[in-house]
């Protein structure tokens, strides 16, 4: 089994920088990604709230950059899905991937959340089909079409003003009547002629066979049903944490999210949690930058710890 | 080394569909990140499956009929065809894990 002293599963923006601050720490360093390095960020396509970048910055691009950074100074990718995270007796833990098993003395949860889904009928039939979670990836195949975006937050709206690239109109679906996404994206999306908002409104199925061609509109308010003719639905209706593997080991919120104290430790000793995983996050790529590098601080004042005591029962050894 | 060869829609049919092995086909676009990250994985695949499989990729940005012969709605997609069959036996839509396109190819041409 391969040996670490600070293993990350999750290689987004909190895993990327806790990495560069346990290798500029010396310490031996794993980070695990199953799915795209850079996580949420890596399929924003203009990230404009992270400092040092007037003009902002792509996410992928930011990304890519985080990622060298931290192999600049040694630390080592996993490109492995992990499928469980154990501790061991002598309190290191155990961390098994579709790839092998490797061990690690202290642990740093970056997992991050996943886009929620609407669990309606062809939604998972169409995914790929014009059902989809990555504007940036897919908006082009929809020029001069018009598509729907569900959602009122940050992410529905920064997604939905980049299809009005190519859509020739982009409907946003909202259950409410009020947007939670923040004061500059609500005044771009007002202003922007491609953009229409449906209120007090739920999507109930998706139709279409070989691709999306419309959606079953539900009015919560009046109880009305429409249909609206659309090529393409992008939905962003928050986020579930990926905390599954942390359950039987740390604490977690009402929501699913790691508790974690102001140096991001979790209830277990040698398991630390920061990003979006965690309770309470601000959700945003420079919060989970800075949670990461907290964790990383924490985790290797931990192991200056662990190897004081080794030491002083080394000196007591060899005093007997 | 890595043998991913371009593929575009004038060649699609001889090189793809006609070859003389299956073929794995990586739909993508300069500006898509998770293209990005599903290409080298592709080049990893392309020498692990040396001799079995021709490995293809098809910029969607350049390249309008293929795509749209197969539907393509979302990159990166991943089809997988058996040689002389225009229908692929395999279409794996967004990124995954390298251990979850072995297993689906596999599937496919067991």
């Amino acid at each position: 089994m391969k040996q670490y002293d600070i293993a990350i599963i999750g290689g987004g923006g909190a895993g990327l920088t806790a990495a560069l601050y346990a290798a500029r720490a010396r310490r031996s360093t794993i980070v695990f990604e199953g799915k795209v390095t850079g996580g949420q960020i890596a399929t924003t396509d203009l990230v404009e709230n992270f400092p040092g970048f007037p003009e902002g910055v792509n996410g992928f691009d930011l990304a890519m950059a985080m990622l060298q950074q931290a192999e600049r100074f040694g630390t080592e990718m996993a490109y492995e899905p992990v499928q469980s995270l154990e501790r061991l007796p002598g309190g290191s833990f155990r961390i098994t991937t579709d790839g092998g098993a490797y061990e690690a003395r202290a642990v740093i949860y970056t997992a991050g959340a996943d886009y929620n889904r609407l669990g309606i009928p062809g939604e998972t039939e169409l995914t790929g089909k014009g059902v989809s979670w990555c504007a940036t990836c897919d908006a082009a195949f929809f020029a001069g079409q018009e598509v729907a975006v569900v959602g009122g937050g940050d992410a529905a709206l920064d997604e939905g003003l980049f299809v009005t690239r190519y859509a020739s109109k982009v409907h946003v679906i909202h259950r409410r009547d009020t947007l939670r996404a923040s004061q500059i994206l609500q005044e771009r999306s007002f202003a922007n002629p491609r953009m229409s908002f449906t209120w007090d409104t739920v999507v109930e199925r998706i139709n279409g066979t070989d691709q999306v061609t419309s959606l079953d509109l539900r009015n919560v308010k009046t109880g009305e049903t429409t249909n609206l003719p659309v090529g393409a639905i992008f939905i962003f209706i928050g986020q579930t944490p990926n905390s599954h593997l942390l359950k039987g080991l740390a604490e977690l919120d009402a929501g699913g999210h790691a508790l974690v104290d102001l140096e991001m430790r979790t209830s277990l000793p040698g398991l630390f949690a920061a990003g979006d995983i965690r309770t309470k996050a601000a959700r945003q790529l420079i919060a989970a930058a800075g949670d990461g590098a907290t964790a990383a601080i924490s985790a290797e004042h931990y192991l200056n710890a662990l190897d004081r005591a080794a030491e002083h029962e080394g000196t007591l050894a060899t005093a007997r | 080394m890595a043998d991913v060869r371009e593929t575009s829609d004038a060649t699609f049919t001889t090189e793809v569909v006609n070859g003389d092995l299956p073929a794995l086909v990586d739909f993508w676009a300069p500006w898509c990140g998770p293209c990005r990250m599903v290409a080298p994985i592709v080049g990893e695949l392309s020498e692990e499956y040396a001799g079995k499989i021709n490995f293809f990729k098809l910029n969607t940005d350049e390249n309008a009929n293929v795509p749209s012969k197969y539907g393509i709605r979302s990159i990166p997609s991943l089809l997988l065809f058996k040689p002389g069959d225009d229908k692929p036996v395999a279409t794996i839509v967004g990124f995954r894990p390298k251990g979850d396109l072995k297993k689906r190819i596999d599937e496919a041409l067991a």
